[in-house]
């Protein structure tokens, strides 16, 4: 599947947001937030600003943005369409959790409940965006158990290292979000590592021979493809990367999202220049997801591209 | 409505029969397919580059050719793929503006431009490939069953069939009512097998494929001769009892 | 719902509507052109005409774009810089046509051989070649040379017909089908068509060629036959049913020379002629009687077989006797054919025996009862249901004639011409055989015309056109001893024997729709270079160069004077009887092309130029007494013109009252009556005259009367050709009429009276070890000869080509999928991509023809994929053969009719080195178009206007 980088931006931002979102409202129930009335407005903001951004970058992806609006009217059978109203109907509850936050501080048992709200929100955000790719059957690095679980968990891990970088920014000091964010940053690569070795063992979805419905002449192989150069199904769909290259990438991926952000959470957690470490740890985290969330697409193989031998 | 219709009890179930025994390949169906869309319902059909280094355009039908099986039992196939107008599609289901559809009255997959986003999740959504964005309108667009020629009254009854199907030279493809066991298309699928494409992923296509056959004659042991002189005397025999 | 989406079921699919007939191919089939506020919305095909039934084709569907092309000529140019730079000036009609009639008058004038002209794909070869005959000229021809004459000319001469487009297989009643060496065909679309019904009743098609795509793809059995072996096959075939003694000798004596007997006398000049009497009616053995008795008798019964003595003496005996001998022989055995074919030898056994199987045992019996030309009664018309088409697999090969020949001795034997279920003619055929008066051009009339047709049918050594030292008359020598039946001329020798002018020097060439500095040139290079070659004062060595052509092409550069034609729907054409009709086995039919639209520049049909030009020059027959033009346009010309009386370009609608069919006065409102019926006519046969036509009564009085034929005395099928005979005993040094002493062995092979195979030329001169790959070029379906390109869509499907090799030809070269690959031949070297495939004979390597196209043409852009990565396989033929032991090149040719030897050719493919791999070589220098060229970025064609 083509890369774009509308789309790459989209899932990759708003996980991030969504996920900070969400531990915002589970630091804020545990008590674990600054003791001041403008961090938690001031989070929520960065929040909702990167998942806003990864909003705006999908209405780049439409061919029709002035019409986006329309998306929100599907939401009993359309993943995409429940993204979009989840995403929507998170911001409310948001912004209610900073303003009573600001308005009545930290203690204010409706903010930490509009908080939750729009925690939970988020994550269902996140997790319909991802079962808009485990739910599309022709691609079988998608659809499968792994997919929703991983964003889920990759937004969770971006969110927990966005929030160890906002509370080393505000407080200039270890803490428990560095912590939080080294546990997450294992899982999640765990995670990933989990996932590729489950499409590397995937057997393909179809064949050339099931797809023509030529199962008993044999082995199918393309001799003339309708048009030499490319269409719109072999840019969207055919997009191909070199075994050699993706290999290098997944390296990449592993380091700069997983590893060195972990030990730049475990420095952090440990008070070793917190503010420096989650810094780098948030931009290495940045990079190697977006990177991750490439390879994701430049992965997935769609079953049409069969017709074509690819 | 983006989720799928309960078809009516007596609901047709439109779509088309492709012969892969008698298509020859001519890409006549993919070219008269794409003179009567592009000025049809989902006008147009743009073309990028039509005269440059990557021409490059939008057709609802494509022809491939294939090669199975191999040494002296294989086989070349032409292969035309378009909309399979399948009874559980997820093109459809996928969509968050009701863009894309069912009918319910006739089973046509259809997209309404007018309300789409241009998201094309629809597209990822078709393990056939059979969907094509209009990048100048910005919309999908696809195979429609020709719903303005196949209803259209302004045309003799006998015209109102698929663009590609009326022109089709070898007459390989066959339009029809799926769900009548009486139809043409019903008939030819019961006695030639036709087949679903890709019947794992539980789409279930309406277009069925009608797989390659092979026609034999049967021959009884020939005499076969023992040199010229024995032949010149067999031949005499038949000449001479003329 | 319905509303809000917008769904508009019923509209109209325009205003107005056109009949006319398609012109993207030859194949002319019946079209509705479709308008839309006067624009064009939509081609259909027409549902009630005979050739198409209602479908349309690839190309058809597209015509639009073709209309549309930007690579349309506007206006009649004027070379003004040195040819092929294509610096133009655009020039008025006014002048170009001045220009014309000045030069032409003074050749005229003096010597009108020197006027030389050449047509491609056009359909109105009965008036261009009127044209050359009324200005005095033998130098006509059209493109039947460089494309399937030799077929043209075998069917003619032995069976009165031919596959090429005057027969067609029975598409209802065949039960096995032959299709030999035909990728795509002028029938493209009937064929098609026939396919479709021959699958629905389940019969089974064998399609013989080394290459398996298209028609090949769907055939029940595939037999990847080396290519040029053919004729080895087919005689393979007529030994096992002879050796069976499963032939039709009903229908030989009846129908077929085969009784006729030979006079057997060695080394005289009657030896191989028919013993004949004093009447000169060849004779017959009767067996009843033991009589000599000529071989038409009715009743009689005559032997086969044997030899006789005649009553001079000599011995003779039946040609069919000769035959049986000559295909019996261990020789024609499969064995011995099988490794050569690349055919197994159980295969051509079993392919024999179904044939048997089918014509014998499961005949067609039709209760229609009919009468012979004997006057014998038939209650029933019994048919056996094998019927055979072939085309260039078999033409383009230099053994071409004898091949198809063969083929036709199949038929014969099996009793499958023109009966139920077998091949059957296309009215206006059968012809008698000859099929019609000799070529003419050795005399004039008084008038400066030609006494005849510069083409025609010779009977023997005569009647070549030869002088006295043996040496060819023609420009393009057909008609002398190196193509004695070059019915159709050999167009792709024009341009090198107008540089060589080793006879005489021409003035002008006159190319009309024809792509000769390209495509229809068999090395393009070398025809680049002629055409630009210069003598020592500085003049180019082919003086002036006329072409007509609608588009931009590769030749256009190199024209003195360009003269731009229409395109189909801009003008008046005629698809007529007596050129290449439309005709089908279910009677004849004719058609014309109306102009739907006006042209947008300043274009004029070429046959109206044509018609303008021959009353400026006052060419007999386009001017009156006075030197007034006859006729004001091409439309004119069709309703006015009479080839004979009451003969004239249209054979529907004549008579004061247009009820007249054939033959009939003039009738002003033809062609409202032919617009009235769709632009076409067609003619019903009854029942009992739509098989056994050579031989059947009623139909050959009906042809006579609609003036198809002249005599309708039974048409007899030719299985031993005393024609050619006449022309080995000439070699053999028989006779007034002698070849060059070069030319006598290899006519003395080749002029065999029965069909033999023999190795195709070029392989005789060209080592195999160094070249031991065949390579061929397949029409593609969805592209037209070189013309496909600019069509937008069109060329979406093929923008590029490949060489295909099977896949363990590649393995054992190291060549791999797409890889850069250099293809050698004796004739030079290309550059292309290579794609591996399983359905190819392993000694043959393939591609799609004109697809490769000069850098630049058609208005595409430079960098086009057809000019970087697409290639034409002519940079490696040649018109030429290598130079024999005199130093003599030879016409790349069959040496019977002049055909072009296209798939002779032989090669050897390596993989390319990095530096060679990227582009297709030869890469020409990118031609620049003689006006503003303004290709859109996108097309929207069809956009409803409202939306945008
Ligand atoms: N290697 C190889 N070469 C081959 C063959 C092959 O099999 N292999 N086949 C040969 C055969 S059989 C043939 S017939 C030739 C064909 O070769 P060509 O006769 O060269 O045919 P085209 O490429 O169609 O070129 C026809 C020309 O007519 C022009 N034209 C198109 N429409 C019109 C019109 O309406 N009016 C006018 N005036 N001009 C028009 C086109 O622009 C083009 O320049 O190719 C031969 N060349
Ligand atoms: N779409 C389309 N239609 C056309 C044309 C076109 O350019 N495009 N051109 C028109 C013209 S001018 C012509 S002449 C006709 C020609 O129509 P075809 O006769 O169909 O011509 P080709 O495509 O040259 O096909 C030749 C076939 O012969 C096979 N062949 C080659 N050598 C041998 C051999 O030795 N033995 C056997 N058995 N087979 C062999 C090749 O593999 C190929 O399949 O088509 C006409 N129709
Ligand atoms: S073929 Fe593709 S576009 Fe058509 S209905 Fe099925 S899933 Fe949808
Ligand atoms: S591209 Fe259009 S039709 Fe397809 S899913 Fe998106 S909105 Fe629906
Ligand atoms: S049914 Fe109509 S739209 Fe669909 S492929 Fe055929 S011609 Fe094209
Ligand atoms: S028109 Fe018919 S024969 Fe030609 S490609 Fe289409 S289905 Fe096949
Ligand atoms: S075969 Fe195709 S291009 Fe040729 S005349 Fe018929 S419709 Fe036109
Ligand atoms: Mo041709």
């Amino acid at each position: 599947m083509k890369p774009a980088s509308s789309v790459l931006l989209l899932t990759t931002l708003t996980g991030f947001g969504y996920g900070l979102l969400a531990w915002l409202a589970v630091f804020a129930l545990c008590g674990g937030l600054p003791d001041s009335r403008w961090f938690l407005p001031v989070a929520v903001v960065v929040a909702l600003a990167f998942a806003g951004a990864g909003l705006v970058a999908s209405m780049l992806h439409l061919g029709r943005p002035e019409r986006a609006w329309r998306a929100f009217s599907q939401w009993r059978s359309s993943w995409l369409s429940r993204e979009g109203v989840a995403s929507l109907v998170t911001f409310p509850p948001a912004l209610g959790f900073a303003v009573l936050w600001w308005l009545q501080g930290p203690d204010s048992a409706v903010a930490i409940i509009l908080g939750l709200i729009a925690g939970a929100l988020g994550l269902v955000t996140v997790f319909c965006t991802s079962m808009i790719y485990a739910s599309l059957k022709p691609i079988r690095q998608w659809h499968n158990p792994h997919t929703a679980p991983d964003y889920m968990l990759f937004a969770l891990f971006s969110g927990a290292v966005l929030l160890a970088l906002l509370l080393a920014a505000w407080t200039g000091k270890a803490s428990m979000a560095a912590l939080v964010a080294l546990a997450a940053a294992i899982i999640a690569g765990i995670a990933k590592l989990a996932y590729w070795r489950f499409i590397d063992a995937q057997p393909p979805l179809a064949t050339l021979a099931s797809a023509t419905g030529l199962k008993e002449y044999g082995e199918v192989r393309p001799l003339d493809a309708p048009h030499f150069t490319e269409n719109y199904v072999l840019r969207e769909m055919g997009y191909r990367i070199a075994r050699k290259h993706a290999a290098k990438l997944r390296r990449f991926v592993v380091f700069a999202a997983f590893l060195l952000p972990a030990v730049l959470a475990a420095l952090a957690a440990l008070g070793a220049a917190p503010l420096a470490a989650s810094l780098v740890a948030a931009l290495f985290t940045a990079l190697g997801l977006f990177t991750e969330r490439w390879l994701f697409f430049a992965e997935a193989t769609h079953v049409s591209t069969l017709y074509y031998g690819r | 409505m983006t989720s799928l219709p309960q078809p009516a009890p007596n609901a047709k179930k439109l779509g088309l029969v492709i012969d892969l025994d008698t298509c020859v390949g001519c890409h006549a169906c993919a070219v008269n397919c794409k003179e009567w869309n592009t000025g049809g319902h989902s006008a147009p059909l743009p073309d990028h580059q039509p005269y440059g280094e990557e021409p490059d355009g939008v057709w609802f039908n494509r022809i491939h050719s294939f090669e199975a099986g191999c040494g002296s039992s294989s086989k070349t196939v032409n292969f035309p793929r378009s909309c399979l107008h399948c009874e559980n599609p997820q093109c459809v289901t996928v969509c968050p503006t009701g863009a894309s559809y069912k009918r319910e009255e006739d089973g046509i997959v259809l997209v309404n431009a007018d309300i789409c986003i241009g998201c094309k999740l629809c597209s990822w959504a078709c393990p056939y490939g059979a969907r094509e964005f209009d990048e100048l309108a910005g919309v999908m667009k696809k195979c429609t069953l020709c719903i303005d020629r196949i209803y259209n009254e302004t045309l003799p009854e006998a015209e109102r069939e698929p663009a590609c199907v009326a022109t089709c030279p070898s007459r390989a493809r066959h339009f029809g009512d799926f769900n009548d066991p009486e139809s043409k298309v019903s008939k030819l699928v019961a006695a030639r097998g036709g087949v679903d494409l890709m019947p794992e992923l539980g789409y279930k296509p309406v277009n069925k494929y009608l797989p390659p056959r092979k026609a034999s004659i049967p021959t009884k042991p020939q005499e076969q001769g023992g040199g010229t002189g024995n032949a010149l005397l067999r031949l005499l025999d038949k000449v001479l009892s003329r | 719902m319905k509303a809000t989406r917008g769904i508009d079921y019923s509209s109209p699919i325009g205003d107005e509507v056109a009949h006319t007939t398609c012109y993207m191919c030859a194949c002319r089939c019946g079209i509705k052109v479709h308008l839309k506020d006067s624009q064009l919305r939509y081609i259909e095909g027409n549902r009630d005409h005979p050739v198409n039934r209602g479908v349309l084709c690839a190309k058809g569907s597209a015509g639009i774009m073709n209309v549309l092309s930007p690579a349309r000529l506007r206006k009649p140019l004027k070379r003004v810089g040195e040819r092929g730079a294509g610096e133009f000036e655009e020039i008025e009609w006014e002048e170009a046509l001045s220009i014309i009639t000045e030069r032409l008058a003074n050749i005229r004038a003096t010597d009108a051989k020197r006027f030389v002209f050449f047509t491609g794909r056009d359909q109105s070869q009965s008036l261009t070649g009127y044209f050359a005959q009324m200005f005095g000229s033998l130098n006509f021809a059209a493109h039947g040379g460089f494309c399937t004459v030799n077929m043209a000319a075998a069917g003619l001469y032995s069976v009165g017909g031919a596959f090429w487009e005057f027969g067609e297989p029975d598409w209802d009643y065949a039960k096995i089908f032959l299709l030999i060496g035909v990728a795509e065909d002028h029938d493209s679309n009937p064929i098609k068509l026939g396919l479709g019904k021959l699958k629905e009743r389940g019969a089974k098609i064998i399609a013989v060629n080394p290459v398996r795509t298209g028609y090949g793809a769907i055939a029940d059995e595939f037999i990847g036959i080396t290519p040029g072996t053919d004729g080895l096959f087919v005689l393979a075939l007529v030994h096992c049913l002879l050796d069976s003694g499963q032939i039709d000798t009903e229908f030989l004596v009846r129908y077929t020379n085969a009784h006729y007997l030979v006079i057997d006398a060695p080394g005289t000049a009657e030896h191989g002629l028919f013993a004949r009497d004093e009447s000169g009616a060849p004779l017959c053995l009767d067996r009843a009687d033991g009589a000599l008795k000529p071989a038409s008798t009715i009743g009689a019964d005559p032997v086969l077989l044997g030899s006789v003595t005649l009553l001079d003496g000599r011995a003779a005996c039946p040609a069919f006797a000769i035959l049986a001998e000559r295909y019996l022989t261990p020789d024609c055995a499969p064995e011995a054919v099988a490794a050569r074919c690349g055919i197994p030898a159980e295969t051509i056994r079993r392919v024999a025996a179904e044939l048997a199987e089918v014509a014998f045992n499961q005949p067609v019996t039709l209760n229609v009862p009919w009468t012979d030309t004997s006057g014998r009664r038939h209650e029933t018309m019994q048919g056996r249901p094998v019927a055979m088409h072939a085309m260039r697999g078999i033409s383009a090969h230099s053994n071409g004639f004898q091949t198809c020949r063969a083929i036709h001795m199949l038929q014969m034997l099996l009793g499958a011409v023109d009966t139920p279920g077998s091949w059957r003619y296309k009215s206006p055929y059968p012809k008698p055989i000859p099929a019609g008066p000799p070529p003419c051009g050795k005399t004039h009339l008084e008038n400066g015309a030609l006494a005849g047709s510069p083409l025609g049918f010779p009977r023997g050594p005569e009647d070549l056109l030869v002088d006295e030292a043996g040496e060819a008359l023609r420009l393009d020598r057909a008609f002398s001893w190196d193509a004695p039946l070059g019915v159709h001329g050999l167009m792709h020798m024009a341009i090198a024997e107008a540089h060589a002018q080793d006879r005489y020097p021409i003035d002008t060439l006159m190319i009309y729709m024809a792509n000769v500095a390209w495509n229809s040139a068999m090395n393009p290079g070398d025809a680049m270079r002629l055409l630009t070659d210069k003598n020592p004062d500085g003049s180019y060595r082919i003086p002036f160069f006329i072409l007509a052509d609608a588009f931009f092409s590769e030749t256009v550069p190199y024209a003195d004077i360009v003269l731009p034609d229409t395109t189909y729907l801009e003008r008046y054409d005629c698809i007529s009887l007596l050129d290449r009709p439309i005709g089908s086995a279910h009677g004849p039919a004719d058609a014309i092309r109306i102009p739907v639209l006006k042209p947008d520049r300043d274009v004029r049909p070429f046959q109206d130029v044509l018609i303008d030009l021959a009353g400026r020059l006052k060419l007999p027959n386009f001017a009156d007494a006075e030197g007034k033009p006859l006729y004001s346009s091409y439309a004119d010309y069709m309703v006015r013109h009479q080839r004979k009386p009451g003969v004239g370009p249209l054979a529907g609608f004549r008579g004061a009252d247009g009820d007249a069919i054939g033959k009939g006065e003039v009738n002003p409102d033809q062609l409202d009556r032919y617009i009235a019926n769709g632009s076409f006519w067609r003619h019903h046969l009854p029942e009992d005259q739509l098989y056994y036509k050579h031989a059947n009564q009623a139909y050959l009085q009906t042809a006579k009367a609609m003036g198809l034929i002249d005599c309708d005395t039974q048409i007899t099928l030719q299985i031993y050709s005393e024609t050619l005979q006449k022309f080995r005993l000439a070699a053999q040094g028989h006779g007034a009429h002698q070849p060059p002493e070069r030319l006598r062995a290899r006519l003395e092979k080749v002029m065999d009276p029965l069909p033999i195979w023999y190795e195709p030329v070029e392989a005789t001169m060209v080592s195999r070890e160094e070249y031991p790959l065949h390579a061929l070029t397949q029409r593609p379906m969805a592209m037209y000869h070189s013309w496909g390109s600019q069509n937008a869509w069109l060329r979406q499907i093929l923008s590029e080509n490949r060489l295909y090799l099977n896949h363990e030809t590649a393995a054992a070269l190291g060549i791999a999928d797409e890889d850069w690959v250099v293809v050698e031949s004796r004739n030079g070297a290309l550059t292309c991509q290579a794609r591996l495939m399983e359905g190819v004979n392993p000694n043959t390597v393939w591609t799609w023809n004109a697809i490769g196209k000069r850098s630049g043409a058609w208005t595409l852009d430079k960098q086009a994929p057809e000019a970087e990565r697409g290639f034409l396989l002519n940079h490696i033929i040649s018109e030429y053969l290598p130079p024999d032991a005199n130093g003599h090149r030879a016409s790349n040719s069959d040496p019977i009719t002049g055909q072009a030897a296209w798939f002779d050719l032989t090669v050897r493919v390596r993989k390319a080195t990095d530096a060679e791999a990227g582009a297709t070589f030869p890469h020409h220098e990118p031609l620049r178009a003689p006006f503003r060229v303004e290709n859109p970025e996108h097309l929207q064609f069809g956009a409803k206007l409202e939306t945008r």
